[in-house]
């Protein structure tokens, strides 16, 4: 059994409320954290080890104190509620029925960095949670949480629940801070950091949902605890939102020492692959990070069993290995087409585009007309390396890293899955009306009719 | 009393300047100048807050500072990253800036239609110098270029979107010179448009300088249009008594007419005084101006063709000593 520090309580009827949450420990961490110093927070999380959750994995406690700190100039905290990368939906698991960790964690984190207004930005799709949010952030307030003088410690608090109007790029942190400043959702060019210069050129810290939300367990069971769990610098739980050809897709809190295989087949999380069928390849961290096939996906180069971490899953670099990202964990089972797949995620990217910088802006719908070619049977050989050869144009070379996010996918698949590419160039009947899973998998070079 | 500032020493290419703290690399490079000069697409020193957006000026940086001398993992944009004090730069030494700058010209032409022929900025169009410079004269996709609906901006700007690189010049332009925000991006990604707001006609008395600042030939002058390729007329420097601006322009005359009024340019193409609506679109007879003289034209431009023509000396000529070496400069030049 794994252990839970963020779900333990989310199969409690009513855990969404007030009085419910408190009664099961709630706000005893905000208790604790506003007897400490803002200073003895931070070293908190620095002690945890706690990574953010957001998909880049920077640690917290270090970016907490980058925080610059003028006098007389407000500091924000932003919390990441975007959520668009395809196969993620940890956040609005949280959001949806823990509305009061989340709460708990701005409080304590706010205080912490000395930030009085805190906000939530969250996507416009997720349009029944601001609602959720509201009730709770009001039933905080009428408990004495939130709101001027916060249990008497003199510390006022306030938060706000800004809604996006539904683009992936207003995730990345500095789109996010244009858009919450009401402005169209492009990236800011870095530096300036928003540690330095954020909403509305004040100091800033955004930070993702569970990042925040895990705040809560390393006040209450104390650092040193907190970086018991896990291994290496992956400590404490981690959320997964699990997808695809799974027996049991849902959000899952891990131990991040569990192995791949366990996550995928035991019946505590993803309960296996329907149908009995094969595991062709994994997503384990959102669409944006390299896609890999069954066997690196098991087992690294060196054989050893793959775990569910952010130096397991990297391991070998992109060669062999991908990222942890934000815990979106997509299975893709035999019948899957690569090529099919690569070019929705295209799609999306170049459909999410902010179109600010040259190669992004141009090389994202490249890539998706490229592979819809390839996918209907249209392509020829050259085409597999001109892909080969945008995507790597695209890395790299943008201001923001949805650029890489757009280039990753396609390179990986390219990388270890190439010949499905070929298959769909060298059969163009097939591949107008089969996929390659369907009609290629179980026999890789299928033998023209006429031959047989 | 001065308190001296310490200035930043910065190599591009292996020569050497120093600059002040806060300078990007571009400007440093600009104080060299010659070929270690990074292109720029979308910076533009005279707007605020311009540059980043097209990475054509992408550079090496091999050193980072003399307290930091790891080399920066990827190239950066340089119009907007600032200099360090002791930052080696690599700019047409490094294969990686010279591939990544080809790479952004083909990806800027995936959507950029090559019909330099038919197109009114042909001879002035940066696109074009770029894929020049950079043996890049095609994309390798077949797929459709993006279309657009066409779009009426008012009588004097005409828009063409789908040459447009969405440099955001122009918007940056329009927030700057006037005072209602009247002209911004629609959409996103490649599908993203410069427009006007609901299909407003861009009126405002210093707008027609967005034309000046368009790097490609999605916004041009429609009092001008077609009048003349670039390179059959001869631009001279005019000045007149305008209450809006300062009446310092250049003419751009064939004989005795003038096809086009623009603002002056400086050597990188940046506008050196904003021009009004007036004096570009309205003041087209000669006797309204005072000719100082033939301009410069850099000898490597297509505009620098026939030329230099006197000037019309029936016609307030001043005694320019300045236009004047810097012809003769010229000729001499092209004599050897
Ligand atoms: C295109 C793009 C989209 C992103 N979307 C999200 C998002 O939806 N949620 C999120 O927390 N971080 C997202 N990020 C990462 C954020 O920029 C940022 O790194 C993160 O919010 C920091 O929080 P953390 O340190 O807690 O992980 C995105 C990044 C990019 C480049
Ligand atoms: S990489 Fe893409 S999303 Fe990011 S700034 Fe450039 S165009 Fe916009
Ligand atoms: S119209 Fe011209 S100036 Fe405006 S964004 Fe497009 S290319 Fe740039
Ligand atoms: S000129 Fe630097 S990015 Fe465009």
């Amino acid at each position: 059994m794994s252990k839970k520090l963020l779900l333990k309580d989310a199969h409690i009827e009513g855990i969404r409320y007030f009085d419910t949450y408190r009664k099961q420990g709630g706000y005893e961490a905000v208790e604790k954290a506003l007897k400490m110093s803002s200073e003895e927070i931070v070293e908190a999380v620095k002690a945890s080890g706690l990574r953010g959750r957001g998909g880049a994995g920077f640690p917290t406690g270090l970016k907490w104190s980058f925080l610059a700190k003028p006098e007389g100039v407000p500091r924000y905290l932003v919390v990441n509620a975007d959520e668009s990368e395809p196969g993620t939906f940890k956040d609005r698991y949280l959001m949806e029925f823990l509305p009061h960790i989340l709460i708990e964690g701005m409080i304590i984190s706010s205080f912490a960095l000395g930030a009085n207004t805190a906000y939530i930005y969250i996507r416009g799709e997720y349009s029944w949670i601001p609602d959720i949010l509201e009730e709770a952030i009001e039933e905080a307030r009428n408990n004495g949480f939130l709101g001027k003088n916060i249990l008497g410690t003199g510390f006022d608090c306030e938060i706000y629940v800004q809604r996006g109007a539904g683009a992936y790029i207003c995730g990345e942190e500095t789109a996010l801070l244009e858009s919450l400043e009401g402005k169209r959702g492009n990236p800011r060019l870095k530096p300036p950091f928003p540690a330095v210069k954020g909403l509305w050129e004040s100091p800033t810290v955004v930070n993702n949902v569970e990042t925040i939300a895990a705040v809560v367990p390393i006040i209450n069971i104390g650092a040193a605890e907190y970086a018991k769990i896990g291994v290496g610098k992956s400590t404490g739980t981690k959320l997964i939102s699990a997808c695809g050809n799974i027996n049991k897709p849902g959000v899952y809190e891990i131990d991040m020492t569990i192995t791949v295989e366990e996550f995928i087949y035991s019946d505590e999380y993803c309960g296996g692959i329907p149908n009995g069928k094969k595991l062709k390849a994994c997503i384990p961290g959102g669409s944006s990070v390299p896609i890999l096939p069954a066997n690196l996906m098991l087992k690294t180069i060196n054989g050893e069993p793959r775990l569910m971490n952010y130096e397991s899953l990297s391991d070998g670099g992109f060669a062999t290995g991908t990222m942890m990202g934000s815990g979106g964990f997509e299975v893709l089972d035999e019948d899957q087409c690569i090529v099919e797949h690569t070019m929705t995620l295209a799609r999306f990217y170049a459909h999410e585009s902010c179109g600010q910088c040259t190669p992004c802006r141009e090389g994202t719908p490249w890539m998706y007309k490229i592979l819809k070619k390839i996918n209907s049977g249209e392509g020829r050989m050259e085409d597999i390396d001109l892909l080969w050869d945008v995507q790597r144009k695209i890395e790299g070379n943008t201001i923001c890293p949805l650029g890489d996010a757009a280039a990753w996918p396609v390179a990986a698949a390219i990388r270890h899955f190439r010949d499905e590419f070929e298959w769909h160039i060298n059969n163009p009947e097939l591949a107008q009306t089969q996929n390659y899973g369907l009609a290629g998998y179980a026999d890789p070079i299928p033998v023209p009719a006429a031959n047989i | 009393m001065s308190t001296e500032i310490k200035k930043f020493k910065i190599t591009i290419d292996g020569q050497t300047t120093e600059v002040m703290p806060g300078t990007s690399i571009l400007e440093a490079a600009r104080q060299i100048g010659g070929k270690s000069v990074p292109p720029a697409m979308c910076y533009y020193k005279p707007l605020e807050s311009s540059g980043g957006r097209c990475r054509t000026c992408l550079v090496e940086v091999s050193k980072g500072s003399e307290s930091d001398p790891r080399p920066m993992p990827k190239l950066v944009a340089s119009c907007r990253t600032g200099v360090m004090d002791g930052m080696e730069v690599k700019n047409l030494t490094s294969e990686k800036t010279q591939e990544g700058r080809k790479a952004v010209t083909e990806f800027l032409l995936v959507n950029h239609p090559l019909d330099c022929p038919i197109c009114d900025q042909a001879g002035e169009c940066h696109l074009q110098d770029l894929g020049y410079e950079h043996g890049v004269q095609a994309t390798r996709t077949d797929f459709e270029r993006r279309t657009f609906e066409p779009e009426d901006i008012g009588p004097y700007i005409k828009l063409h979107m789908n040459r447009c690189i969405l440099c955001a010049r122009c918007v940056l332009a329009a927030n700057q010179l006037t005072e209602e925000r009247e002209h911004g991006i629609l959409f996103r990604g490649d599908h993203a448009e410069i427009s006007t707001y609901l299909n407003k006609a861009l009126d405002n008395d210093f707008i027609g300088n967005v034309i000046d600042v368009c790097p490609v030939g999605a916004l041009t002058d429609r009092t001008a249009r077609f009048a003349s390729r670039v390179w059959f007329t001869k631009p001279m420097n005019a000045t007149c008594n305008c209450g809006k601006c300062a009446g310092k322009a250049v003419l751009w005359m064939k004989g005795d007419e003038i096809v086009r009024v623009t603002a002056r340019k400086d050597q990188y193409d940046e506008v050196e005084d904003w021009i009004c609506n007036e004096c570009r679109f309205e003041r087209k007879d000669l006797s309204q101006w005072t000719i100082e003289g033939p301009r410069h034209i850099s000898r490597h431009s297509v505009i620098s063709l026939n030329h230099y023509q006197k000037p019309a000396d029936e016609h307030t000529l001043l005694n320019n000593s300045h236009a004047k070496e810097i012809s003769t400069a010229d000729d001499q030049r092209t004599e050897k």
